[in-house]
């Protein structure tokens, strides 16, 4: 078999390949060794461990030809480099963690190698996760696989996630580990025509992962099929007592969920999504999804979530606020980088200063102002009164459906050096993907057509907390009737 | 709520993150213009709502109060940028 052909396979093609040992995990790791250093233009690793993927995958050969398959014995995966790998360089893509070699692993990729999982390597991200885009990384800016036809303009993949999403998308890799604190797994998935599921909160656990903003980090899978996406939550998932937001609840066989039958479900159409200024395109988009689902049987109904509009400000208060506390234990004294100076002040102040990019700081001063004495009330504690108020829309919207249909992001995917006009211009990215970062529901992003440049837009499907089952199900029935079999410019072995 | 320079000054002090003098005036513009843009949340009327405490909605699960592991003081260190006799290494502090 070549070994561009071994690249195109999707997870759940190469879990059967291996169990009929149509070729070795040696092999498909090999490939993917490969398709790592192919891709490196587009800047989605950080650090490749390709002699670990050997190892790795030579053990998932003897237990495959012992016939002791475990559930993801020698698929090739990537980590995003916000997840703390025993011995293995975890950056988060900040300048701060320089040389920071965890002594322990996160509790999700522990779960992965635990379940036969190859180490492909550590994908970029935006710096501590902050941003929509990739290009906040200390380590350069991600390039998107997908150009716009005629244009060679390199586009952004989306972020935080921006690295696994452009290697999935490249075949450099067969799944990623994302996280998504406001749809930094989701909206890349959509920029660079993926699936992205961010689970419910607490069905992943966060121990290992590096906070950015606590309550709203939710670990997740970013796949090329819903059906890969199932399958590797079933095995990420699960509760874990290192995390106590972590929930004591059953992992059931998401793969078994996707049925395909979506006859009588009933679909919530929110109609405050219709934003002003969203390109006519992704509208449409989204008016053909609800078709598709329609004709498969289901049953979209208008529904409102009022609060939506302050589902952005929101948050830029409160993720800023956990962000400005979480990141205080860089400080040059347990890891990472330190400047010297004369007191010890001096030295926390030097190395936060020469350690933080742009939009850290940014987010960590704002974090800091909206918890200070005086304002506390009237900027923290008012927004997550909203925040209630955006967690009983979402119940509300679940009496009455079973799922809500949405766009991913209100825009393709743009060159790098666009929207630069301020921050809120960026901020404004995460708009569909925020409130369910807020409310701790599941949702995942399905690539659904292409923008008239050319480039791919995800529809989103949202629903009740810990009812993965059913947004994959559904999610499964909007891939299979969107056919979306469009592959970017830029891909590892080349077309087929 | 307009920051100026010095509010700006203050908040990174609290934040320990030295700014250079020319930071602080495009910092206040940018802070400035992202807690104007998050005021609109003043329009929300959240009258006997009560905040978001916490992301799950069990009480925090507790456990029996014994040691679970240690003895790993090379692993805690290891990382450290300057370390003596099994501790971290600070410039002086004298009171």
């Amino acid at each position: 078999m070549k070994d561009g052909s071994l690249l195109a396979l999707s997870l759940a093609e190469a879990r059967d390949g291996l169990r009929r040992r149509s070729f070795s995990a040696r092999e498909l790791a090999l490939a993917h060794n490969e398709a790592v250093e192919e891709i490196e233009p587009l800047n989605a690793y950080i650090t490749p461990t390709p002699e670990r993927a050997l190892e790795m995958a030579e053990a998932a050969d003897q237990r495959l030809a012992r016939g002791e398959a475990l559930p993801l014995d020698g698929i090739p995966i990537a980590v995003k480099d916000l997840y703390c790998t025993k011995g293995v360089l975890t950056t988060t893509a900040s300048h701060i963690l320089d040389g920071f070699s965890p002594p322990y692993e996160s509790m999700v990729t522990e779960k992965l190698w635990h379940s036969g999982a190859v180490m492909l390597g550590k994908t970029n991200l935006d710096e501590f996760a902050m941003g929509s885009s990739n290009i906040t990384s200390y380590y350069g800016p991600v390039e998107n696989p997908w150009r716009r036809p005629g244009d060679n303009r390199p586009l952004v993949p989306g972020g935080s996630s921006g690295g696994s999403a452009a290697a999935v998308a490249a075949r450099a890799a067969l799944a990623a580990t994302g996280t998504d604190t406001g749809g930094s797994i989701r909206q890349p998935a959509s920029f660079c025509g993926i699936v992205g599921l961010k689970p419910t909160y607490g069905r992943c656990s966060r121990w290992g992962v590096v906070a950015y903003a606590s309550s709203l980090d939710h670990p997740g899978p970013m796949t090329r099929t819903v059906r890969d996406a199932a399958i590797v939550l079933r095995v990420i998932a699960g509760h874990d007592l290192r995390d106590s937001t972590s929930a004591p609840v059953p992992v059931p066989d998401f793969e078994a969920a996707l049925t395909g039958d979506i006859r009588g479900l009933r679909v919530g159409i929110p109609k405050e999504y219709r934003v002003d200024g969203m390109p006519a395109e992704i509208e449409a988009l989204w008016q053909q999804g609800a078709q598709w689902l329609r004709a498969a049987g289901a049953e979209p109904v208008e529904i409102s979530l009022p609060m939506t509009k302050y589902a952005l400000p929101t948050y830029y208060i409160i993720a800023p606020a956990e962000a400005s506390s979480n990141l205080a234990r860089y400080d040059g004294v347990r890891f990472g980088l330190r400047v010297e100076g004369n007191s010890l002040e001096e030295m926390y102040e030097l190395t936060r200063a020469a350690g933080f990019g742009r939009e850290v700081r940014r987010r960590v001063l704002i974090g800091t102002y909206v918890l200070s004495a005086g304002y506390y009330d009237a900027y923290y504690l008012k927004a997550q009164r909203v925040r209630t108020l955006i967690t009983r829309d979402f119940a509300t919207a679940f009496e009455k459906v079973d799922c809500i249909l949405a766009p991913t992001a209100p825009s393709a995917a743009f060159a790098i050096g666009e929207k630069t006009e301020g921050p809120i211009a960026m901020y404004l990215n995460d708009v569909f993907t925020v409130p369910a970062n807020l409310a701790g529901v599941p949702a995942i992003s399905v690539p659904a057509g292409l923008s008239a440049d050319g480039l791919p837009l995800g529809l989103q499907i949202m629903g009740r907390a810990f009812d993965e089952g059913t947004v994959l199900r559904v999610g499964g029935v909007l891939e299979s009737a969107a056919q979306f079999r469009h592959l970017p410019g830029f891909l590892a072995g080349g077309r087929l | 709520m307009a920051l100026d320079r010095a509010a700006v000054a203050h908040i990174a002090a609290l934040a320990r993150i030295r700014l250079a003098e020319a930071e602080l005036e495009s910092l206040a513009d940018e802070l400035s213009h992202i807690l104007s843009w998050v005021e609109q949340l003043n329009e929300v009327d959240t009258t006997d709502v009560p905040p978001t405490t916490s992301a799950v909605a069990a009480s925090l699960p507790m456990r029996e109060d014994v040691v679970t592991e240690g003895g790993c003081g090379d692993d805690v260190l290891g990382n450290a940028p300057r370390t003596a006799r099994g501790f971290f290494v600070v410039p002086k502090v004298v009171e």
